[in-house]
């Protein structure tokens, strides 16, 4: 593999107001990258620079090899092969879904028929094709605007908090439609997100952005288990694990889910043996005892160690990291009073209850 | 109510003129418009005032300007003479640019209205789907901004035909080149051939109303309304 695949975005730009951008990025070629951040962190203006939508003062912009932006050449938005998908669904008005979709197909290398289909069957499109903008949903709009930004035959694609402006139902009415992207588009995806949940469910890269800066950029299940990042303060900071179904209680309607080391009884959805599975473990769901527990309703106890005690973030509670015996990450919210209690420090061996375990796909 | 020959000569002559510099007008007025609703140049203000100018200012004193400016010793005399084409006062030409200067308000505003309000976003949209700027110009925006167009041209039209002052102080009266039906409307009230005045400016009247009644029904089926404001 070339080292200049993925996306290098580097930019520079201060902007009157006192704010700054200053980035240096490397990302996957593959795969959904979320770039997570409070609002007014520069998340969006990342991402127009790299559309091309806004010019940052100095910058290198390269896709896969392909300089997009250095000090001599700024190729305009409309020579790169991207596709955006804005907060607000931007459909045309003045064109109906099919002419929306034409749009972009007409403009594009590729305007093969079955590619058509496969991308209107994948965003659940098809009854809407007739249909005016201004009679659809909300999360009709933004599967249309994704399709749409699919036909254009992109090789990166930025959504930019395609799913803010819907409500919460809606929400999980097109997220299975992300996850089928995800699954199927293979380009890099750059994800503008602040909802943890949106994240944990679908990306593999976490790009943390802070003040215009980036705090943090590396694999997803690795930054959710590092403490010393913002998100790790969150009510629903947790980890991720990748898990395959390896054992199935019929009775119980349980399944095994096991990944390096160890295995986490779930609920079973139906998922058959030997599928990739990935759980959510939360901080708060995880309670900590030094011995191994005697009866108890939690089904869920896993050998771990001490690796790390985080006091600093709050008066009353403490962010405890765990290892398991695989290399893998728990993190545990504990108050600070049972950390004193059970005399925890770092390489202590304990017994991790895990109170409740979420499979998110 | 039928015309004698010389008026339907000033009408035939008043809808070239109009015909003519609403084309010319819509051309001139769009990069115009475009530039109005997107700079943040402190030029826009004093621009603005410019376009705005023939709004307020009587048509007679537009028209000595010009007439000054057109005429041998102006400076639109002296490019019209170097580029071999002598001068504009009393010409067709002339008018032309005369009703261009005056109806200029009336076609940018509608058309600055609607750019703006069809803001930014569809455009940087169609930019990220690949379509260049001249792409964009004619299968968003000008879509989009349909409706202020459509007034543009509209008013443009009515407004020209109307046209008097402007139009007697650099064209006068000459017929088949100058004599527009404002004017012939003038020559008849001051021969007392109240007769030939009713016929025209009932023409008129009715023309204009019509035009206008037409644009309002259309800007309310699309309900996309582009309210021409200052």
């Amino acid at each position: 593999m070339n080292k200049s695949n993925g996306l290098i975005a580097r930019f520079q730009q201060s902007f009157s107001g006192g704010f700054n951008l200053d980035v240096d990025l490397t990302l996957p070629d593959r795969g959904i990258t979320a770039i997570y951040g409070a609002s007014g962190s520069g998340k969006t203006t990342l991402l127009r620079c790299i559309a091309g939508l806004q010019r940052a003062q100095s910058g290198f912009l390269s896709l896969n090899g392909l300089v997009w932006q250095d000090a001599q050449r700024f190729v305009p938005t409309h020579q790169r092969a991207l596709g955006y998908v804005f907060q607000e669904a931007s459909l045309f008005s003045h064109l109906d879904v099919q002419g929306n979709l034409d749009f972009a197909r007409r403009r594009s290398r590729n305007r093969d028929q079955d590619y058509l289909k496969n991308v209107v069957a994948m965003m659940g499109i098809e009854p809407l094709l007739k249909r005016s903008t201004a009679a659809l949903s909300g999360g009709e709009r933004q599967r249309v605007a994704i399709a749409r930004a699919l036909l254009s035959q992109p090789k990166l694609l930025l959504l930019d908090e395609p799913l803010a402006a819907l409500d919460t139902s809606r929400r999980e009415e097109i997220l299975p439609y992300l996850e089928r992207l995800h699954e199927e588009f293979e380009a890099p995806v750059l994800y503008v997100s602040h909802s943890l949940d949106e994240i944990t469910r679908l990306a593999d890269q976490l790009v943390v952005v802070e003040n215009g800066r980036v705090e943090a950029n590396e694999a997803l299940s690795i930054a959710l288990t590092r403490t010393e990042l913002s998100i790790s303060q969150h009510d629903d900071a947790g980890v991720i694990l990748e898990a395959r179904v390896v054992e199935r209680d019929d009775q119980w309607h349980l399944i095994r889910a096991a990944f390096t080391g160890d295995s986490l009884w779930v609920r079973d959805n139906g998922d058959s043996l030997d599928t990739a599975l990935r759980i959510r473990v939360l901080a708060r769901d995880v309670s900590l005892a030094l011995e191994e527990p005697g009866a108890s309703s939690i089904v869920n106890r896993l050998k771990a160690e001490v690796e790390a005690i985080d006091e600093t973030a709050d008066s009353a509670m403490a962010l405890v990291t765990l290892k398991l015996a695989g290399e893998n990450r728990l993190l545990a919210r504990l108050t600070r009073r049972s950390v004193h209690s059970l005399e925890l420090c770092v390489g202590r061996p304990v017994w991790a209850q895990v109170k409740s375990v979420a499979v998110l796909r | 109510m039928g015309l004698t020959a010389s008026e339907w000569q000033a009408v035939w002559l008043t809808l070239q003129l109009a015909f003519s510099s609403t084309f010319l007008l819509l051309i001139l007025a769009t990069p115009l418009a475009y530039w109005l609703a997107r700079t943040r140049s402190w030029l826009k203000g004093p621009v603005s005032a410019l376009v705005a100018l023939p709004l307020v200012l009587p048509p007679t004193v537009l028209g000595f300007y010009l007439l000054v400016a057109m005429g041998p010793e102006g400076p639109l005399g002296q490019l019209t003479q170097t580029l071999g084409i002598g001068t504009l006062a009393f010409t067709f030409q002339g008018l032309v640019i005369g009703s261009m200067i005056y109806s200029l308000p009336f076609v940018v505003q509608p058309i600055h209205n609607a750019i703006e309000s069809v803001g930014q976003r569809p455009l940087e949209v169609a930019a990220t789907l690949g379509a260049g700027p001249v792409d964009r110009f004619f299968s968003v925006l000008l879509p989009q901004a349909r409706a202020g167009f459509i007034t543009a041209a509209v008013l443009g039209f009515a407004h020209t035909l109307g046209e008097f002052g402007v139009v007697l102080m650099i064209g006068g009266n000459i017929p088949e080149e100058t004599r527009v039906v404002s004017v012939l409307i003038y020559d008849h009230v001051e021969a007392l051939d109240y007769a030939g005045a009713h016929r025209l400016s009932a023409s008129l009247l009715i023309f204009s109303f019509t035009v206008l009644l037409a644009l309002y029904l259309v800007q309310h089926r699309s309900n996309l309304r582009t309210d021409f404001r200052l």
